[in-house]
């Protein structure tokens, strides 16, 4: 037997109201039923005009981040049962501006994301019958946790400075550019070091470390961070030491 | 040449900071604070903590000691300024106080430690 719980949805339709207001709906959950269960009954059966962003329901699509009762959470990995019987407030993520309802424009995340070139960068390719890039679990392992981040930004949400200055280049841009710093098929550090050791990159970062605690993939933004943090600065250094790259 | 901007300098200056002033401050202020005062362990005389202080290598180590902590504080001071009251349009001038203090709380530390030499 299902029991209930209630949800208080934020609602933002800029047609009809210029801030955002609170709707509140009851639904049944049983143990396994996430958030986003429950929103999907809302928008199924109760109203069909909510809007929010979902794809895969298992915690690697990266599109169901929303506030959960003040945090950021991916709503495919969050239980209903956890937050009985409520009320549980569904808010759209922090930091970003809101198109309508739980959706938020990611436009300045994508344009950052592009900055610091999370590809492998290489200045010649070798031919294809020079066989694979090979590499050994040491050499995977180097970068493996910061390859686990899925985009969903929640640390965007999280992230104090980010909140209070936009231009801050964020923490899972930072994470996915030493994802690719770190692989040893890959040769764009110095075009990323060009972008990360802006006033607006890694030096904006305080090491608040909410991006950290919020990451639904243990990716561990800040660490990420603060390692670059003594890259850069050991690279500064030299470049002040010896400015012809001796 | 820096790379536009000294902040890998200061940074570096905070983080060393972070790390000489975590590491001994703690255990100065156990030793002269609590285990001196209340006879845990039997204190120093004035003389001898005088030549302690007068070798120039002990002298080394408390100046560093002072100066990165001065830094660090400074950096932190900063940035708290910055975030916490969200002031950065005063951006020179907190960053000429703060450091400012810390050259100066570095150059007494400074002169005090050539005094006592």
């Amino acid at each position: 037997m299902a029991q209930r719980i209630r949800l208080q949805i934020a609602r933002y339709r800029p047609e009809q109201e210029s801030e955002a207001t609170f709707d509140e709906y009851e639904v049944p959950y049983t143990k396994e039923m996430a958030v986003l269960d429950g929103l999907n009954f809302v928008k199924d059966r109760l109203d069909g005009t909510l809007a929010y962003r979902w794809s895969c329901r298992m915690g690697i699509c990266g599109s169901c981040g929303m506030t959960v009762n003040g945090e950021p959470k991916l709503t495919c990995a969050t239980f209903l049962g956890d937050y009985a019987p409520g009320p549980l407030r569904v808010e759209p993520l922090r930091n970003f501006p809101v198109i309508r309802d739980l959706i938020v424009d990611i436009g300045d995340f994508m344009r950052k994301l592009v900055r610091v070139k999370p590809w492998i960068v290489r200045s010649a390719e070798k031919p294809i019958a020079g066989g694979e890039y090979l590499q050994t679990p040491e050499q995977l392992e180097e970068y493996k946790p910061f390859s686990m981040c899925i985009n969903c930004m929640l640390c965007y949400s999280a992230c104090p400075i980010y909140g209070l200055d936009p231009k801050f280049i964020g923490p899972a841009a930072i994470a996915l550019a030493q994802r690719y710093n770190l692989d040893n098929r890959d040769e764009g550090s110095a075009d990323r070091m060009e972008v990360l050791s802006e006033h607006e990159g890694i030096w904006g970062c305080t090491f608040v470390g909410e991006c950290t605690k919020v990451c639904p993939k243990h990716v561990d933004p800040a660490g990420a961070i603060q390692r670059y943090k003594l890259t850069a600065a050991i690279d500064s250094m030299k470049a002040f030491f010896a400015p012809r790259g001796a | 040449m820096l790379r536009r901007h000294p902040e890998p300098l200061l940074w570096m200056l905070f983080s060393a900071g972070g790390v000489v002033s975590g590491m001994l401050m703690p255990v100065l202020v156990l030793l002269f604070g609590v285990a001196y005062p209340l006879g845990v362990v039997d204190a120093p005389t004035y003389d001898g903590l005088r030549a302690l202080v007068a070798n120039p290598i002990a002298a080394l180590v408390l100046f560093t000691l002072c100066a990165l902590s001065f830094l660090h504080w400074a950096h932190r001071f900063r940035h708290t300024l910055y975030d916490g009251l969200q002031i950065k349009h005063l951006n020179e001038v907190i960053a000429v106080v703060s450091y400012g203090v810390a050259l100066v709380g570095s150059g007494v530390a400074a002169y005090l430690l050539w005094q006592l030499s």
